[in-house]
């Protein structure tokens, strides 16, 4: 099947089959090997892209429904590790092993879409489909506090 | 810090690795599979215990697209394998002891036909009664898991005494008992066991895997397939997690045989969330039984535990396991008398094996509880007692050997005594609001660093001058995610005096790097740590002697290294390093140190057995952890509202790497607290999904708020201690604590969900689900 959609900001043409696994397809047609699989079974959040802007489980998502979207990556962030998220993360310490990294960052990425200046606990839920195993979260949370405050120009944590 | 500054010690320099993870680079072993890679799997028993009649391969290979079908008959080595006993096959050959077992390995082009050829194995596997639990293979005629193991289904067992030993007991005036039990753990990291091979054109295979333990792979690999070592090059990249689960063999010995069976084809293997958690090695299930006894003045003066550990099928690292809680079963405190005894047991139940805590946290939750009960039979402040009882240097512990490392444990509870969450405790737990109860619970800890006496803890670094004026830190101990490669970095540039992007690292390969030991009981820098630093002051001073000689200087005191350059300081003229380091030979250019770390030489009062297996260790981390729990009696629920970890794992090289190492360890020990228990009925794994199997998300973990006491370690390097398992032995008994502060209840065993805790509220069961 023929696939047209939107990849990281360029046009992309596929002809793979129509249910081909997104997280297959990307992490193997593709090359972008950013993208982790972790339990194949959308229970962990390792997968996490960008469909259309909102979070999604590149698992559980087969080849056909992206006809016509807007897909980003970890590789989409930014060109270089520069998105404040990606800052941030690195910065305060968010990243251990890093497995469940790409799709945390894209989780909170959709979070400070839908909610720019999130309180601490407004993250955690916003992250809470998203598993990691290393670092008991207090390190993404901090992150994600200061990647808004860079955004929004708050001082981090201003409303805990 | 600005990229031309020199790294430094001490100070929170973000991980080499952070921003490479944050873009998504393909680090991990499944990222680097070359295109065209054929398909590796396992078909597992799933009988629990069985006697292998046959296993016909030929509708298998019969598959379009399969390349190879293969079983124990094409194994040509030992077909065994195990870190200390070569007791598990690679492929079941007469009998299955557990339901993970490897039946056929089978090689195929496409993940489909590969599916489908390991549906058409057929194995004819005749049922045998399975052993459940330690007490039936104890039992008067059971049969035997290894019918050549000596000890029966006892793969282990020892006494510990010190002073009087059960004698000890009538010096107390108060005594008390405790029983306590804590379930199975899976490690769940997010990256499942994979890796990839190629049988190169000179008959060689290479391996890149997830693994924590690449030199002892080798050897291991090698015996059971009947190789040479050194046909076998084995690569470990970064590790999407292990925490002990990737400690020895997971995909290893399949991938070299898949390789050998694919015609120089690369081969892919990567484990499922479900076979990974149905094959995967285990925390140990263990059941603990203590008594403490105290003079009415608060002096402790007798413990007794027993442990009991369901070991699975297979040694693993049980051993060290059983070892290593032991010999912390009296707790970290002063015990003139004490008898403590311990059992490994072989069943037909998932593979007990390393996890992050060995053995410390199954004994640390239950001890902890009872030095509770004790300080408050006496009627004495629950940190008071445990400060009055506190090791201090010099000290004789509990299981009898001299304390020699640096001990701040006092330290950490006097932190805890004074923090506002612990003074502020009774004001906080009388503004619960309806239905609520709050309470407040204490653990203090101890975790000894390394191998212990008779295993060899050994490192060896090596650092290269690069001709470009860079320096190579070849890491010799995998990184599995606590980030010791990154402080190699930092170890190697603050020692030459060189920026980050100065400093290149290689990768354990055991083409390349050299043998150091596994990623592993809290010594992955602390060892390796110390081989790295004689190795870099040793090219260093290289480097300097090379300088003078060539400016003709009065001594080596007149050149500095500087970033990028060394320099005569008394005439500011400077040479880049690229151009020194042309004016140098190779054998110039590289420096190699071996460090061994040093053991302790007392504790011959114990069994031969455990002191084989590592007791007693040299140096010790101490900790004290404070948690704040609010209960809900009409849900049962538990929640934990703040917690507070003191560690003393001696000076910090980087305290962001040792805060993230501490969060990380609590939110494990918080899941085994709360929710994490892997169900087995019957010998089969129930929960094996990550939707069945519950690990904390980011609503679950409270935020954690890290101390440190910042005690120099004289053997470590720079002063450090291991910091890797010790938090992760808080949790179980700091929650306890705070449950029973709160709502005057002991749980039977651990995970405290909120059936057994409404349960017990309700006085149903002993905290039994109903």
């Amino acid at each position: 099947m023929r696939i047209d959609f939107v990849l990281n900001g360029s046009p992309a043409v596929l002809d793979v089959p129509p249910d081909r696994r997104v997280v297959d397809l990307l992490r193997e047609e593709l090359g972008l090997r950013g993208t982790k699989e972790a339990c194949g079974a959308g229970d962990c959040g390792a997968c996490t892209i960008l469909v259309d802007g909102e979070s999604r489980l590149s698992c559980l998502m087969l080849a056909a429904q992206l006809q016509g979207r807007a897909v980003t990556t970890v590789e989409g962030l930014s060109p270089d590790g520069s998105h404040p998220l990606q800052e941030a993360f690195a910065a305060h310490g968010a990243v251990q092993c890093g497995y469940c990294t790409p799709g945390m960052l894209l989780a909170a990425a959709d979070l400070l879409s839908r909610d720019p200046d999130p309180d601490r606990d407004a993250i955690r839920e916003g992250l809470s489909g998203n598993l990691c195993r290393c670092t008991g979260y207090v390190k993404i949370v901090d992150a994600v506090a200061a990647a808004s405050a860079a955004t929004v120009g708050a001082p981090a944590g201003r409303k805990r | 810090m600005t990229p031309s500054e020199p790294l430094r010690i001490g100070v929170a320099v973000p991980r080499a690795d952070a921003g490479p993870k944050t873009r998504g680079d393909p680090l991990f072993a499944a990222d680097t599979v070359p295109a065209g890679a054929l398909w590796a799997g396992v078909r597992r028993a799933d009988v629990v215990r069985a006697r292998v009649a046959a296993v016909r391969t030929d509708r298998a290979a019969a598959v379009e697209g399969v390349v190879a079908v293969l079983t124990h008959r094409d194994v040509k080595g030992t077909n065994r394998q195990g870190v200390i006993r070569r007791d598990q096959p690679v492929l079941v050959d007469e009998v299955v002891r557990h339901a993970g077992d490897a039946v056929a390995l089978v090689v195929a082009t496409t993940p489909e036909a590969l599916t489908r050829a390991l549906s058409l194995v057929e194995a004819d596997l005749e049922p045998l009664p399975p052993l459940l639990d330690v007490e039936s293979a104890l039992s008067e005629g059971a049969p035997l898991l290894h019918p050549d193991h000596l000890g029966g289904n006892v793969l282990l067992e020892g006494t510990l005494t010190a002073g009087s030993g059960a004698a000890g007991e009538a010096e107390c005036d108060e005594t008390v008992e405790l029983a306590f039990a804590t379930p199975r753990q899976e490690h769940a990291y997010l990256e499942t066991e994979n890796g990839w091979a190629v049988e190169t054109a000179d008959g060689r295979v290479e391996l890149t895997c997830s693994t924590q333990t690449p030199y002892r792979d080798r050897m291991e690999v090698a015996e059971a397939l009947g190789l040479d070592p050194s046909r076998l090059r084995i690569s470990a990249p970064y590790l999407g997690g292990g925490f002990g689960g990737k400690d020895g063999i997971t995909v290893q010995t399949f991938l070299v045989l898949a390789a050998l069976h694919a015609g120089g084809r690369p081969v892919r293997m990567r484990w499922g969330r479900e076979e990974s958690i149905v094959s995967g090695t285990k925390r140990h299930a263990a059941r603990m039984s203590v008594r403490l006894g105290a003079r009415a003045n608060g002096t402790l003066r007798f413990a007794s535990a027993d442990l009991r550990l369901d070991k699975g099928p297979y040694d693993h690292l049980g051993g060290a396991v059983l070892e290593l809680g032991m010999e912390h079963a009296t707790g970290p405190y002063r015990v003139s008398h004490s008898v403590v005894t311990g059992r490994a047991v072989y069943t037909d139940n998932p593979i007990g094996g390393a996890f992050r805590g060995f053995g410390v946290t199954q004994v640390t939750a239950a001890v902890e509880q009872a030095v509770d009960l004790l300080a408050n039979r006496l009627g004495i402040d629950r940190l008071e007692f445990r400060r009055r009882n506190a090791l201090r240097r010099g000290d004789v512990t509990g299981t009898g050997f001299t304390l020699l490392c640096s001990v701040g444990l006092a330290d950490c509870l006097d932190e805890v005594a004074r923090h506002p969450l612990w003074t502020g405790r009774e004001e906080w737990k009388s503004a619960a609001g309806p239905f609520k109860r709050r309470g407040a619970g204490l653990a203090a800890l101890w975790h000894g660093t390394g191998y212990g006496p008779v295993v060899p803890d050994v490192a060896n670094a090596k650092v290269e001058l690069l001709p470009d004026g860079r320096f190579r830190v070849f890491c010799g101990v995998a990184d599995m995610g606590q980030g010791n490669v990154s402080t190699n970095s930092q170890i190697a540039g603050a020692l030459l005096g060189q920026p980050a992007g100065a400093v290149e690292l290689v990768l354990p390969d055991t083409d390349r790097t050299l043998p150091s030991g596994s990623s592993a009981g809290s010594r992955t820098t602390y060892s390796f740590g110390q081989a790295l630093d004689g190795a870099a002051r040793l090219l260093r001073e290289r480097i300097v002697a090379r300088a003078a000689d060539l400016w003709m200087a009065r001594g080596v005191e007149e050149v500095a290294l500087v970033p990028g350059a060394v320099r005569h300081l008394p005439t500011g003229r400077e040479i880049p390093l690229s151009r020194l380091a042309s004016a140098m030979g190779e054998p110039e250019r590289v420096a190699v140190h071996r460090w061994r770390a040093p053991v302790a030489a007392d504790g011959q009062r114990a069994s031969e057995t455990i002191r084989l297996h590592g007791f007693p260790h040299r140096v010790f981390a101490f900790g004290a952890h404070l948690a704040l729990v609010e209960v809900d009696e009409l849900t049962g629920q538990l929640e934990v509202d703040r917690y507070l970890a003191v560690t003393d794992c001696g000076a910090l090289v980087n305290p962001q790497l040792a805060a993230q190492q501490v969060q990380g360890a609590v939110a494990q020990g918080l899941g085994l607290a709360l929710s994490e228990e892997l169900v087995v009925e019957g010998g089969r794994i129930e929960t094996s999904s990550l939707r069945t199997y519950l690990v904390p998300t980011s609503v679950d973990v409270p935020e954690i708020e890290t101390l440190f006491v910042p005690v120099h370690e004289e053997t470590g390097p720079f002063g450090l201690k291991g910091v890797g398992e010790i938090a992760v032995n808080g949790p179980v008994p700091a929650v306890a604590n705070a449950l029973a502060d709160a709502c005057g209840i002991r749980l039977p065993r651990a995970p405290f969900t909120p059936e057994r805790i409404l349960a017990a509220l309700r006085g149903r069961g002993n905290g039994e689900a109903p």
